[in-house]
């Protein structure tokens, strides 16, 4: 087994528990994590990518690093958004701060259409 | 070796510099904004919407005296190594569909959103995302490689979902939290796609690309990923759990902005996606699926937009059916040889578009001023403001009008379009299905009408004063999407030749009685709310045989409300998400 397949399970790992976890988890912090997970496992896929360049002959190919790091940059915003949003949810709202034990009614995939 | 570049994109064309400023400016705007501060935010914003508005004006001016597509090619290295921006005729028709309404959308906020009126910092805010928003669809519109579409689209949507929860309440800070988390499950499905398609061909430029893929599976499951992902971010019906709570609970100019432009830079994404990427990949019933969920669409936001009570939902809810709408030339544009054609159908969506941006901005706009006025936009009390705020009611009507098709709205050219198209490719289905859409819109359009010109049970008592100005935008903005189909678009869109409008015909006026006639009957059938003939005596034994039959579609329509209460469960849309990527990625495999 070489070390491109053993990363690309690893990548398909990742994308599986990230998927899984943003899916079944009902509080919204363990979501941006869980998409952080996802994010992770797509960044790795692309380094994946990128090794493949090597086969080739051409030693790495450059332009997946490129997207991975800008993809870093936009997951990290990404995640930074969402939590300034909780954060200003737990000041705005009281009942909130309790809702990682108390009512599930407070999360915001209880808000109903 | 790679295979060389088309010529057509070796070099920068003559005014491609303007794709760059499209982007830049109003960045630089944003930027300017910060510096300077909050008391100069919205003279920055009024001085670089003008000129963005001429930037816009030049390009679109430039397209048709172009050969090709306007090119710039990013520190002149030609793809696949740099990056190219691109304008053809759908990008330049969508770049002055967002001209039209932002600058709209300005003027209408130009005094809800003045610094001095309130202390908070939401005209900041406000100003600074208008400005990103422009910035980002621009981008989306004008990139030509998967990658900057990537990003571009993160980008509107981090400056959409702040739209959301201006207001800082704790309802609207949780809409945007689903909001942005629905979008980044869709925004990582639409990576892991293009990973997948950069690993098998080396490249992500559009043109490069339509040239390269073929039909290997990972190619068709790497399109089946980005489009649901895509799907998720324009919150096509069952995806859509997103889209009420945020387009309801936002100021009615960040809603304009939401339900006109934001959804449509993801649906941008899935035309190039399927129309210029890979037309011949994805076969016909992965189109008709498109289009199955579009008719979902359509039935269920419009029978769920007649149970609202608040305007401002039903005109969410209204969204999501147009939405669907859409949805349809996707089948309609699949011609005999197997491919999506960039034809009249392609034409007819992308000018219903533009048609439902202009048009239901100028809506939210509509429902904002009537919200200001009286303090609520309970749809039941509503009588007797068509008197206090005419201008107001006058816009949401002729932008209901321009919706439902009646010429010479871009809308009703666009249903010519897509019907002569369905009759071209003998797909009668979906002629029903547009029709049905027409009629659906007549008949939350008209409820609301009927409720605004109702006479008032009290006197009506305006709360604020009425925003004539605001009143004004909205009312520019509703005529031009009324005025759509007159614009010659044969520049810009493949327009087959249709008769031109005539406005006096018998034909035309049975064309736009019916979805109005036929709205009238689903609106008293399918509210739950008591209609305004259900007094009259004189109708007695007509309303008695109708309300046995009212009875029937009032446990139907609240059945559909029931199932979407079900598919508004985050759990069940983010596995229905992952159940149409399988679906999409199997019905293209068997396709291939």
């Amino acid at each position: 087994m070489s070390g491109v397949t053993v990363f690309g399970l690893c990548a398909a790992a990742a994308v599986g528990l990230g998927l899984y976890g943003l899916i079944t988890n009902p509080q919204p912090l363990r979501k941006i994590i869980a998409f952080n997970l996802l994010g992770s496992g797509v960044f790795l896929l692309f380094g994946v990518v990128g090794r493949r360049g090597a086969a080739a002959g051409m030693g790495n190919d450059p332009v997946p690093q490129a997207l991975v790091i800008t993809g870093v940059v936009v997951a990290f915003s990404a995640t930074a958004l969402a939590i300034a949003l909780l954060l200003r949810l737990f000041q705005t709202s009281a009942s909130v701060a309790r809702s990682g034990r108390a009512s599930p009614g407070d999360d915001p995939d209880q808000v109903g259409g | 070796m790679l295979p060389p570049a088309p010529a057509l994109d070796a070099a920068t064309t003559p005014s491609g510099f303007l794709l760059v400023l499209s982007i830049a400016i109003p960045i630089a705007g944003v930027l300017l904004a910060f510096v300077l501060g909050d008391r100069y935010v919205r003279l920055v914003a009024f001085a670089m919407v003008p000129l963005e508005l001429a930037i816009t004006v030049t390009i679109v001016a430039a397209v048709p005296h172009s050969t090709g597509p306007l090119v710039y090619l990013l520190g002149a290295w030609p793809p696949p190594l740099g990056v190219a921006l691109r304008v053809d005729g759908l990008a330049a028709v969508m770049l002055a569909a967002t001209a039209v309404v932002i600058s709209a959308v300005a003027v209408y906020a130009g005094a809800e959103f003045s610094v001095t009126t309130t202390k908070a910092r939401a005209p900041f805010v406000f100003w600074i995302l208008l400005l990103a928003v422009w910035a980002a669809l621009n981008a989306i519109f004008v990139g030509g490689d998967l990658f900057t579409l990537y990003v571009a689209l993160e980008l509107l949507t981090f400056a959409a979902v702040p739209l959301v929860s201006l207001d800082g309440r704790p309802e609207t800070l949780r809409a945007a939290i689903r909001y942005l988390l629905f979008a980044l499950l869709g925004s990582v499905l639409y990576l892991l796609g293009t990973a997948l398609l950069y690993g098998l061909h080396a490249t992500l430029d559009i043109v490069l690309l339509s040239h390269r893929i073929g039909a290997e599976p990972a190619s068709l499951v790497a399109a089946a990923l980005m489009t649901s992902g895509l799907l998720a971010k324009t919150a096509l019906f069952p995806l859509h759990l997103w889209l009420p709570p945020a387009h309801a609970g936002a100021p009615a100019a960040g809603s304009a902005i939401l339900s006109g432009l934001v959804v449509k830079g993801s649906f941008f994404i899935i035309v190039r996606l399927w129309f210029q990427v890979m037309p011949g990949l994805p076969g016909f019933a992965a189109t008709q699926l498109l289009a199955a969920l579009g008719a979902a669409a359509i039935v269920f936001g419009s029978v769920l937009a007649l149970r609202q009570e608040r305007l401002k939902l039903l005109i969410a809810y209204s969204t999501l059916a147009q939405i669907g709408y859409l949805f349809l030339m996707f089948p309609l544009a699949f011609n005999g040889s197997g491919h999506l054609e960039s034809g009249g159908a392609l034409a007819g969506g992308l000018l219903q578009a533009a048609s439902h941006a202009t048009a239901k901005a100028a809506m939210f706009m509509a429902a904002g001023s009537i919200y200001a006025g009286l303090g609520h936009d309970r749809i039941t009390g509503l009588g007797g403001i068509a008197r206090v705020l005419p201008l107001s009611v006058l816009a949401f009507a002729f932008a209901g009008i321009a919706l439902i098709g009646v010429q010479p709205s871009g809308a009703s050219l666009a249903k010519d379009l897509l019907l002569q198209a369905a009759t071209e490719r003998q797909q009668w289905w979906w002629a029903v299905v547009l029709q049905a859409g027409g009629v659906f819109t007549a008949a939350y359009v008209l409820l609301v009408l009927a409720h605004a010109l109702a006479p008032p049970d009290k006197p009506v008592v305006l709360t604020g004063p009425a925003p004539r100005l605001g009143d004004v935008a909205a009312l520019v903005l509703a005529l031009c999407s009324l005025l759509l189909g007159l614009v010659p678009w044969e520049p810009y869109l493949p327009v087959p030749y249709i008769s031109p409008p005539d406005l006096s015909g018998l034909g035309t006026l049975s064309k736009s009685l019916l979805p109005v006639l036929g709205g009238v009957v689903l609106a008293i059938l399918l509210s739950p709310r008591p209609h305004p003939f259900a007094s009259s005596v004189r109708w007695k034994v007509a309303i008695g045989m109708l309300n046995r039959f009212r009875r029937g579609c009032c446990a139907f329509s609240s059945y559909v409300e029931r199932g979407n209460g079900v598919l508004c469960e985050w759990p069940a849309a983010s596995t229905c998400l992952l159940m149409l990527a399988l679906l999409f990625s199997v019905l293209m495999l068997v396709a291939a």
